[in-house]
């Protein structure tokens, strides 16, 4: 362990060390050739080739992930990042996320007459910060990876710069995800302060040595306020129907999964790690979990607006992932993971739908729009019913399997009330997506929205997340088992994890509550 | 002299005063036995530059926000030179070269915006549509 600066600066960074961040390498570097390839080329014809560059991007840091995966796992750079099991799930999540966006973009920006290469570039920055986030153990390294992040989606959800909704959707964003990071920041800061450490597996060692100050509850509460922000869930998720409405669909596709798995990450990271000290987060993340399944689902029911109902529906799903972190991690964190995967398969294949299907200006966007869509593009509609039924939680699809597992590892903790809480909402969950596919086969358009035949772009996108939708759902074991493995890496080495019952927690918590304060 | 706390502060409220009476007294003192003849010109706030007072929507050029911005990110990079600096010779070359590609991805991103017009502040630029 690099304690000191001198010590850094004995060492200097190894070869191994540039491979433990080989994606973001990749990413940066295609990032930089579509900007400078996008400054010197023609603005009227570079869409195509932006695109076809930055795609091969996604693909290269798809490749320097399965690199990655067979080189040994371990530390780089002074042990800010880490590369294992855990982080190579993620970063595969994102890239593949990353690779289909892209895909599913070309249509969009020339139906909507965007001419601005940036795009391409500013998703793979994104998608920088967010693989960093996935493999950071080092709290300012996240701090900065999830900023990179934030910055490049500030600026690509306003990218319909002619219409009003995307800039009021870029503006939202932009303030309250600022706040929302200064909160996280201000949480490191205090944890700093308790236990002189941004490390999280210093902070884990300082905090089991007993001795727990309340400006540590106060760091972890913060930086939960930063992360649950931009997860959506409950009660901070005010900012998230108006952002997706407004924003571009293939975007909105990007920042509802890629983010979200990337911030997943650092929370399992961050709670799992710092797990056992603090049992606080049993009860913090029983409320919001519950807040978030039940908000998002009772709100998307008077929805009319499909892309406002699946941000009220993505609210919804952190809060079903959120159940799985009050679990035992055990069975919690391959369950939050195997989660994370399905629903970024199924939420980007239905974003990919709606980009597709709203054509010039997103205009057919409303549930009357999908009416009898069944009839006029049937191809177009089962790939959406797919992705509704996977959402739903039907067998045969992902969301079956992802709910299954967070369900059951929440009642081997023996949180049976949130279970019941979490059924109950994924019924409700039910009738509104029901909702949609009725009106795609059962209702008679008013007036019909034309469907534009499906290009090989954004038929590729809708391919991929299909198969792996229907794969997750029937084939869910190697998945899950490669989830399985970053058990042992959350959980730091021969730390014996207990099995305890919440009333047990809640006593714990009680007893350390009344330590702090009389401390 | 009585030696308490505020008393150590007394020269510091003589001074006050004495600043007052005397800031007063110009001011007082110019009004009484000054000319006065006014003209439109003495009268603006400002003998020259823009006039500060008028419509606040006032349309004006885009990149005057822009060049602001380029400031600001340039000028935050170019201040991570300074502890670099400081700390060069503990860091040897591994330092230097990461400075090296530190200002490389800074240089990408000038060349971007010099490409895209963003400098170019001349009629021809305007004239084609750029920013």
């Amino acid at each position: 362990m690099a304690t000191s600066l001198n010590d850094m600066m004995q060492t200097v960074p190894q070869w191994s060390d540039y491979i433990r961040i080989l994606p973001e390498i990749v990413l940066s570097l295609f990032g930089m050739a579509v900007m400078m390839l996008d400054a010197v080329m023609d603005e009227s014809k570079s869409q195509k080739a932006l695109g076809a560059v930055a795609l091969i991007g996604a693909f290269g840091a798809i490749g320097a992930t399965l690199y990655q995966a067979q080189y040994p796992f371990g530390y780089g750079f002074w042990e800010m990042v880490r590369v294992d099991a855990f982080s190579i799930f993620f970063h595969f999540i994102v890239a593949a996320v990353t690779a289909v966006v892209i895909l599913a973009s070309f249509e969009y920006m020339e139906v909507q007459r965007i001419r601005a290469g940036e795009y391409y570039g500013l998703i793979l920055f994104g998608a920088v910060g967010m693989s960093l986030m996935s493999s950071a153990v080092e709290l300012v390294l996240i701090f900065i990876a999830l900023e990179i992040s934030s910055i490049a989606t500030y600026i690509l959800a306003g990218f319909r710069r002619r219409s009003a909704t995307s800039s009021e959707s870029s503006l939202k964003y932009f303030l309250l995800g600022s706040f929302a990071t200064a909160f996280f920041l201000y949480g490191v800061a205090l944890m700093f302060g308790a236990t002189g450490s941004t490390s999280i597996f210093a902070i884990s060692r300082s905090l089991e040595s007993g001795n727990i100050s309340l400006l540590a509850y106060a760091g972890l509460a913060f930086m939960f306020v930063g992360l649950g922000f931009k997860v959506a869930a409950a009660p901070f998720h005010v900012w998230t129907p108006d952002v997706y409405e407004g924003a571009p669909s293939p975007v909105v596709a990007f920042m509802s999964t890629a983010p979200k798995a990337a911030v997943f990450a650092v929370l399992l990271r961050v709670i799992f790690e710092i797990n056992s000290p603090v049992p606080t987060r049993m009860w913090l993340i029983w409320i919001v979990a519950a807040l978030s399944m039940t908000i998002g689902n009772i709100a998307a029911l008077v929805q009319n607006n499909v892309k406002r109902l699946l941000a009220y529906s993505s609210i919804a799903h952190a809060g079903y992932i959120l159940v799985a972190f009050a679990a035992l991690p055990s069975s919690g964190i391959p369950a939050a993971m195997f989660y994370t995967a399905a629903y970024a398969a199924m939420n980007v294949g239905a974003f990919a739908v709606i980009s597709h299907f709203g054509g010039e200006g997103e205009r057919y966007v409303t549930m009357e729009d999908y009416a009898g869509l069944g009839k006029r593009s049937p191809l177009l509609a089962v790939t959406l019913t797919i992705f509704l039924l996977s959402l739903i939680g039907i067998p045969a699809t992902g969301g079956f399997f992802a709910k299954f597992y967070v369900f059951s590892a929440a009642l081997q903790a023996n949180l049976v009330g949130l279970v019941i809480i979490g059924v109950l909402n994924s019924a409700i969950g039910a009738y509104y997506y029901l909702r949609i596919i009725v009106a795609m086969y059962m209702h008679e358009p008013k007036q019909e929205a034309p469907v534009a035949p499906i290009p090989m772009g954004a038929g590729l996108a809708l391919a991929i997340s299909v198969v792996v939708t229907i794969y997750l759902g029937v084939i869910p074991g190697r998945v899950l088992n490669y989830a399985q493995q970053s058990v042992s890496e959350l959980t730091p080495v021969g730390q014996v994890v207990s099995l305890q019952a919440p009333h047990a927690v809640e006593a714990r918590m009680a007893t350390n509550v009344k330590k702090a304060l009389a401390h | 002299m009585p030696d308490n706390y505020f008393a150590r502060y007394l020269p510091l409220l003589i001074h006050l005063v004495i600043v007052g009476i005397v800031a007063c007294g110009m001011v007082l003192l110019s009004w009484l036995i000054g000319w006065r003849r006014p003209t439109r010109a003495k009268m603006a706030p400002y003998e020259c530059g823009m006039a500060p007072i008028g419509d606040a929507r006032e349309r004006f050029s885009v990149k005057f926000y822009l060049v602001a911005m380029l400031f600001i990110l340039f000028d935050v990079e170019a201040v991570f030179l300074y502890p670099w600096a400081i700390i060069l010779r503990d860091l040897k070359m591994f330092g230097f070269w990461e400075m090296i590609v530190y200002i490389d991805i800074v240089l990408v991103g000038f060349f971007y915006i010099w490409k895209k017009g963003v400098l170019d502040w001349g009629e021809a630029s305007m004239k084609r549509g750029g920013f």
